[in-house]
Formats: structure tokens, C-alpha cells, sequence
């Protein structure tokens, strides 16, 4: 029994040794989670697990049941996220393959971190590899949320 | 393949009693990566992550005393006052995700030459606690370390903790490679101060982590009345000395000697600095 996204998944004829992003995209039909070096190196696996970001690669499925489980589903649900539109304004998605885990490793960094630096953001999205943009507009866009948001704030919205 | 989820030490011990030849799965950062490739035929798993009593620190009589579970995110952000060279080590092993998972205990079980934790753990001359259903016992981390991901961890063993002294002088690490994140050492060393007894210890530059006792005697009888340029510069030489580089993949042999010289007096010029300006 996997929580995920704040609900809960019988997992039905998975192997023990499946990793969560196998179990995920495999066995639950979310395809949001991508997998590419499935050795952690890359990020596009990326979720939160009990809040904390990881990578869904090096999890065991196993292991992972009654932990709380949030995937890009889980944070981009019917309508795009302010990282999202952001994302797509800055022109910082080409391929698309890296956003989904950029996405939730933005989405968690603002939440700890509301006006962070550029070096900052830099060391944050450390572990989430993109291969098209060099970098400089999805630094960019999430420096767009950060003021948005605080700007939100203070008008009181 | 069968996998135990152990919920309490007492869980873990039996379950590895009962199959003595299983992998214990912490943060996963090493043993998923060969799973995922199929390297690794595994039979028996114990996971441990879920594991209270393996997940806490605390600072008591002048040690710290760290749970194989505490994760380098931990150490980054809770350790820092304590030991703040395992601190800026925690910084750079791999990437946000990986420090959430990837614990303290993991990088002593898998003794990588080039694991970022034990210089520092090496450098502190921290010991390392071991439970087994026949008890418990504790090693030196330089015992403990016999080779490259080889240890002294006895079948059905569990590391629990690692206990290191709290010191007031300069602790640092410093490390080369490819980038800046997400990176595997080419070469690393920690420096620690403690009440004028200077130790050094290199990483990714022998087989395992290595101590430098002439480098370290040299700076120890140097540096309370402050170390010319040139004597920094003499124990650079004595650290590249003590390396036991080899060629490979990442960088030469010749690279690596050179750089862990650089790195051992950078590390000692700030410890100067820290000095003149305390």
C-alpha cells in the first residue's frame, strides 16, 4: 500500500525489488515522474517523500509504504502552478523531459527558502540535470515566482 | 529476493541473526544504483531507514554521537556548531536529493576511497559503534576502513553510530572534482585543530582514506609559533608524501598527488587565518 498524492494505492504484482519510480510509473500509471540515469545523478525522478525531495529512483517501493508520497501530480493538478507558467515565460522549457522534477525541486525550495539568491537556486537544483537550456532561464523563472509571490504578500492577496 | 523492513534496532539485529549475508539498505544512494543496473543479485534486504534509535545525534560530554541514519541534509543543517568540517563535507556529497536520503552510516558501509564523510570522520579520529546479535563492539574509523569499499563490518554487524570528540580549534574540508555539484571527489582532504595537535587525513588518493603522521607531526610542532609560507609549503610536500594515488577514469595519479597538496595548504593557510584572528 503506497499514500500517494494523498491517496492511498493497493500495489498489486510489483517484485520486491522495484525501485518507487518503477512502481510509480509502471504498476500506478503516473507518468509525470520521469526516468532516465536511474542512478540519482539526474533528477528527473525527482518527488517528495514525507516533504523531503529525493529521488524516486533510489527508493525501494517496499520501503516506502505509510510515507507520505507527493508526485508532480500531486503539485501540478488541474490548472499549471505559478512554476509552471513561469517556467514557460522564461523559456525554460525546450525538451520538457528535466521539468516535471524541476518542478517539484522549485515548488520545495521556495517553500523553505521564499527569496532565494542566485547561487542559492543554483545549489538547490543541483541534482536536477538539464541538458537543453544551460540553466539561465529556469534560474530565471524561479527568481520570477520568488517575486511574485512576495509581491502577492504584500498587497495581501 | 526478501526484504525486511526493520522499525526498531532490535528488528534490524534479529533480521540480520537470522540471514547474516544480507545488504542493509539505508538511504539507497549506493545499493539501488546496482540494483537498478542489475549488478547486484540481492537475496536478502534489511532496510533500516524507518529505524529510530539510528536516526537521531546528540551532544553529550563533549562528544557527539551521530546515528548511522542521520542523513548528510542533517548534518549540514543540525551538526554544523558541532563539527563543522563534516558540515561542509555533508554540503558536498551529491546533490539535495541525495543528502536527503544518503546517510552517514551508508558512506562508512560502502568505504568508497572517495567518500566525501571520512577524511572528516578520519581527521576527528571518530569510532564507530557495531551491534550484532553476538553484541556490541566499537573501532577506530581507521580500523574500520581496511580497503576500497572493504571494512571490518563481520557478517549479520550493523554500524549504529559514529562517536566523534568535539574540538574548539580549526576543522575544515576541501575537496577537488569535475564540477562544482553533484560530484565524486578526485582528491579531498580534512584538517582539524585540536589543542594544538594537528590532524590530516586524504581522501581519494589511496586505496582508502589515509592519515598523514609526518605531515601531521611537522604542522603540530609548527604551528603554535605560526607556519611561514614556507613550512605550509613543507607540509603540503609531506601530505602529497603520504598519498598513495592511482591512475583511473577521473583523473591521474600525478593530478592527484599534486592537488592534494594544494588542498592540505589551503586548509592550513585558514587554520592560520582562524588563528590570528582568535
Amino acid at each position: 500500500m503506497l499514500h500517494v498524492n494523498g491517496e492511498a494505492f493497493e500495489v498489486r504484482d510489483a517484485a520486491v525489488g522495484e525501485s518507487l519510480l518503477f512502481v510509480l510509473r509502471e504498476r500506478l500509471g503516473l507518468m509525470g515522474t520521469k526516468g532516465a540515469c536511474e542512478q540519482g545523478e539526474c533528477g528527473s525522478c525527482t518527488v517528495l517523500i514525507d516533504e523531503q525531495l529525493v529521488c524516486s529512483c533510489l527508493v525501494l517501493a517496499a520501503g516506502a509504504q505509510r510515507q507520505r508520497i507527493t508526485t508532480i501530480e500531486g503539485i501540478a493538478t488541474e490548472t499549471p502552478t505559478d512554476v509552471q507558467r513561469a517556467l514557460v515565460d522564461a523559456g525554460a522549457v525546450q525538451c520538457g523531459f528535466c521539468t516535471p522534477g524541476l518542478v517539484v525541486a522549485a515548488h520545495s525550495l521556495l517553500e523553505r527558502s521564499p527569496r532565494p539568491s542566485e547561487s542559492e537556486i543554483r545549489e538547490e537544483l543541483s541534482g536536477n540535470v538539464c541538458r537543453c537550456t544551460g540553466y539561465g532561464r529556469i534560474i530565471d523563472a524561479v527568481q520570477r515566482v520568488a517575486v511574485s509571490r512576495a509581491s502577492a504578500r504584500e498587497v495581501g492577496l | 529476493m526478501s526484504v525486511v523492513v526493520a522499525t526498531s534496532l532490535a528488528d534490524a539485529v534479529a533480521a540480520l541473526a537470522a540471514q547474516p549475508h544480507s545488504t542493509v539498505l539505508a538511504g539507497g544512494t549506493d545499493v539501488m544504483v546496482d540494483l537498478n543496473a542489475h549488478h547486484a543479485q540481492l537475496e536478502h534486504v534489511v532496510l533500516v531507514n524507518r529505524v529510530p534509535e539510528l536516526c537521531t545525534w546528540r551532544f553529550a560530554d563533549g562528544w557527539l554521537e551521530i546515528g548511522a541514519g542521520v542523513t548528510w541534509a542533517q548534518v549540514q543543517r543540525e551538526l554544523s556548531r558541532w563539527v563543522p568540517a563534516l558540515a561542509e563535507a555533508a554540503r558536498t556529497v551529491g546533490s539535495p536529493q541525495i543528502r536527503h536520503a544518503a546517510t552517514i552510516g551508508g558512506n562508512l558501509g560502502t568505504c568508497s576511497p572517495a567518500g566525501d564523510g571520512l577524511p572528516v570522520l578520519a581527521a576527528l579520529d571518530a569510532v564507530v559503534h557495531l551491534v550484532s546479535s553476538a553484541g556490541e563492539r566499537a573501532l577506530p574509523v581507521g580500523e574500520f576502513m581496511v580497503g576500497p569499499k572493504r571494512t571490518a563490518l563481520r557478517a549479520g554487524e550493523l554500524i549504529t553510530r559514529v562517536v566523534v570528540p568535539v574540538t574548539t580549534g580549526f576543522q575544515g574540508y576541501a575537496k577537488v572534482g569535475v564540477r562544482n555539484a553533484m560530484v565524486i571527489a578526485v582528491a579531498s582532504a580534512a584538517l582539524v585543530v585540536d589543542e594544538g595537535t594537528v590532524r590530516l587525513a586524504l581522501g581519494s588518493v589511496g586505496p582508502t582514506v589515509l592519515r598523514c603522521p609526518q605531515a601531521e607531526q611537522f604542522a603540530t610542532d609548527h604551528l603554535s609559533t605560526g607556519m611561514s609560507d614556507a613550512e605550509v609549503a613543507r607540509f603540503a610536500e609531506l601530505a602529497r608524501d603520504a598519498a598513495r594515488p592511482i591512475d583511473d577514469h577521473r583523473a591521474t595519479a600525478a593530478y592527484r598527488r599534486h592537488a592534494v597538496g594544494v588542498l592540505a595548504a589551503r586548509l592550513m593557510q585558514r587554520a592560520i587565518t582562524r588563528g590570528r584572528a582568535s
